[in-house]
């Protein structure tokens, strides 16, 4: 067996079980969120995930940022038939397998992969002017200082190497076809004639000499390949995750009105039972009850799966800040901050609790060490971020059941809102009027 | 013309039932603004022979402002009361002149038993204006004039209804003009969530100072919009960049009822 053979093996093993391994930790993570009802109306569910995720289409609210994004995405998809190969030849110790084969279609397949390879290089260059250079509001903000903004320049250069790996393979494997040294059939002169690669190899590597070229070949190709193992690996650390997660996050959309807020069953019971003559109020708790439950969340163990999905599948991307009618005018709340907060209290969590068993708290929590009270104040629950979001992340709903715990369990309400509060269980409306009075506009001039 | 306003529980006493209840809210029964378009539907209900009734003394808060500010408890105890009372009067449908009641109403109380068809007034005055019920003789005071329509979140982006209260204002022959945001890219006015019950917190803006902008920079002559709070918001912010004498700020109600001289 060929050394690059086995080297190649050890590398894609190492790198795959290392990716599993933390896939494992972050479904472990979303796991520790409570239940909430996602199934049924698969057909809904499908079509939701083919328009949003597999079509973009929310991304194309805003269409300069969406045909970038989506040369990006369609080089990245297409892409992964290179990839194949690159696996492929590694396994079997080939040079262009699928070449012989395919003929006038691996051309073309190979052909339109460049195309998009070069759209996709202006994209990220584009990109990262825009994250740097013109320094576009919305990913400049206060969260984004320091490791979000760090991620996301790495990322774009990630794929800048990547791409330039390929072309590097491509192009070098084109002057060496043409001096009749292609591995990928040797002894022949010839032109692949690929679309990008045939004209851009010979303009940059005719001067190496077949050596030289043989050996930039292969760094293409290894480069390429552990560029990709490095990039997987890497995505489970980074926002950038949201391209794997964007699918099952928009399949388990909210399919309900969006200013339907949740029914807490658990003060459902309680409400029912003030509201019974006939109930007993000494009587003993049924001990089959479950544990009672905590009124809103104080951390991420208190939100849904689907919360704890939103956080992981998030890309930092602002379009929700930027819409936000607080933070437009100055609040300090920021629907992203709060998708970034619960992912990044969801990790510290899984972490310790992985470390110290099920059971550890570390005293810490969402609320409080990451969410402020006033944040959480700011929100006019308009649904702005909700509507905007391109892969239907719901930060409204974290905001209320945070607001839920701060209210129900610990009595901490802005002022106002007790009068209002007060009101509504004295007299039935948010002023102070009687409700019998509530006829009175009718007879009046 | 006077009104006429039954009551269910008179109603019921003739042993009549009503084909719908009129939900007049908090803002609707109470706030001196809102009680005009209150009474500006009522006249097209009116005008309409639409059978309809409402619970005066036995309507109370919907729960909206309590659920919103996180206190389901104070919520769930006005909606299993009002529910209670429709349910006792056999309501099978509603009709609200406030996004939020009709949001919770349509969206919140069939999960505690309350199971209603809720539509907003827009929607209701465009069904009886495509049934012939309503016929705008004139097109009002506003024909010719630029009116912008500021989307309540509630009904909006919170319930998809974008066309009803658009279709309303073309029947005025004015000119409708969008703002930069609107739609499901409208901004919200500053009020929802509880907002409207307490101080913003702090900020360098108010939001309704924000979205006057955008309605100013329409050059509309009227502000339409179709929910008590938005109103409110909307009038503050006219009156702060001292703009009443050109801008009005009123309820579609209001419009189609100039329209149709009641």
């Amino acid at each position: 067996m060929n050394i690059s053979v086995i080297l190649f093996a050890i590398i894609a093993i190492i790198g795959t079980s290392f990716f599993s391994y933390n896939i494992w930790k972050i479904k472990y993570n979303i796991n520790l969120g409570l239940p909430t009802e996602r199934s049924g109306q698969r057909g809904k569910r499908l079509k939701t995930m083919l328009l949003v995720a597999f079509g973009q289409k929310k991304m194309f609210s805003r269409p300069i940022p969406a045909l970038l994004h989506l040369c990006l995405y369609v080089a990245f998809v297409i892409t992964q038939i290179e990839l194949f190969e690159i696996i492929t030849d590694g396994l079997l110790h080939e040079h262009r397998f699928f070449r012989n084969g395919l003929g006038g279609f691996y051309t073309f397949t190979i052909s339109f992969i460049e195309i998009l390879s070069v759209l996709a290089f202006f994209a990220t260059i584009i990109f990262l002017a825009r994250r740097n250079l013109l320094k576009l509001p919305r990913l400049n903000m206060k969260e984004m200082i320091g490791w979000p903004t760090k991620d996301a320049n790495l990322i774009l250069i990630f794929e800048l190497v990547l791409l330039i790996c390929i072309f590097t393979m491509n192009g070098t494997d084109e002057v060496l076809f043409q001096r009749g040294a292609s591995h990928a059939d040797m002894g022949t002169n010839g032109s692949f004639g690929f679309s990008v690669s045939s004209f851009l190899g010979p303009l940059l590597f005719d001067g190496l000499s077949t050596e030289s070229l043989h050996f930039a070949e292969r760094m293409g190709w290894w480069g390429h390949l552990l560029m990709v193992l490095g990039f997987l690996n890497y995505l489970p650390y980074s926002k950038h995750f949201h391209i794997l997660l964007a699918f099952p996050n928009t399949y388990y959309s909210n399919l309900e009105a969006k200013g339907k807020f949740t029914n807490m069953e658990s003060v459902t019971k309680e409400v029912k039972l003030m509201m019974d003559p006939t109930a007993d109020p000494y009587a003993a708790p049924d001990p089959d009850a479950p544990p009672p439950s905590r009124f809103g969340a104080k951390d991420v163990s208190d939100l849904s799966w689907k919360n704890l999905m939103d956080a992981y599948t998030c890309t930092e991307c602002g379009r929700c800040t930027s819409s936000c009618p607080a933070n437009i005018t100055g609040k300090l709340l920021s629907p992203r901050k709060i998708m970034m907060d619960t992912r990044d209290r969801l990790v510290e969590v899984g972490e310790s609790k992985r470390k110290n068993g099920k059971d550890f708290e570390d005293g810490k929590a969402l609320l409080g060490d990451y969410i402020s009270e006033e944040e959480l104040w700011a929100c006019t629950s308009c649904n702005a971020c909700v509507d905007e979001c391109p892969v239907n992340i719901d930060p409204l709903s974290i905001i209320i059941d945070l607001r839920r715990f701060l209210v129900m369990e610990e009595s901490k309400i802005p002022n106002e809102l007790t009068g209002m509060l007060t009101n509504i269980e004295n007299n039935g409306a948010p002023w102070q009027f009687s409700q019998n009075d509530r006829l009175n506009w009718a007879n009046e001039e | 013309m006077s009104i006429q306003v039954p009551t269910m529980a008179e109603m019921t006493a003739k042993g009549e039932h009503p084909d719908i209840l009129f939900w007049v809210g908090c803002s609707g029964s109470f706030d001196d603004r809102a009680k005009k378009i209150t009474k500006a539907l009522v006249k097209i209900l009116n005008k309409c022979k639409v059978s309809f009734a409402v619970l005066g003394s036995e309507e109370s808060c919907s729960g909206d402002p309590a659920k919103r500010a996180g206190n389901e408890f104070t919520y769930q105890m006005q909606a299993m009361m009002n529910i209670e009372v429709l349910n006792g009067y056999e309501v099978k449908k509603i009709v609200t002149a406030c996004p939020h009641c009709f949001n919770t109403l349509k969206n919140e109380y069939p999960e505690l038993g309350g199971d209603y068809e809720v539509v907003h007034h827009t929607q209701l005055i465009q069904d009886l204006i495509n049934t012939g019920k309503l016929t705008l003789e004139s097109s009002g005071t506003f024909k010719g004039k630029k009116i912008t329509f500021h989307d309540p979140c509630y009904l909006g982006r919170a319930n998809d209804v974008y066309e009803a209260p658009r279709q309303l204002i073309a029947k005025l022959d004015a000119e409708l003009v969008e703002m930069k945001r609107c739609k499901s890219k409208g901004l919200c006015c500053g009020a929802g969530g509880a907002q409207m019950f307490k101080e913003a917190e702090k900020g360098n803006k108010e939001i309704n100072i924000e979205r006057t902008e955008d309605a100013t920079e329409t050059k509309a002559a009227v502000i339409a919009t179709g929910c008590p709070f938005c109103n409110t918001m909307m009038t503050d912010g006219i009156k702060n960049a001292e703009k009443e004498a050109e801008i009005k700020v009123l309820d579609i109600a209001e419009l189609i009822a100039n329209a149709a001289e009641l």
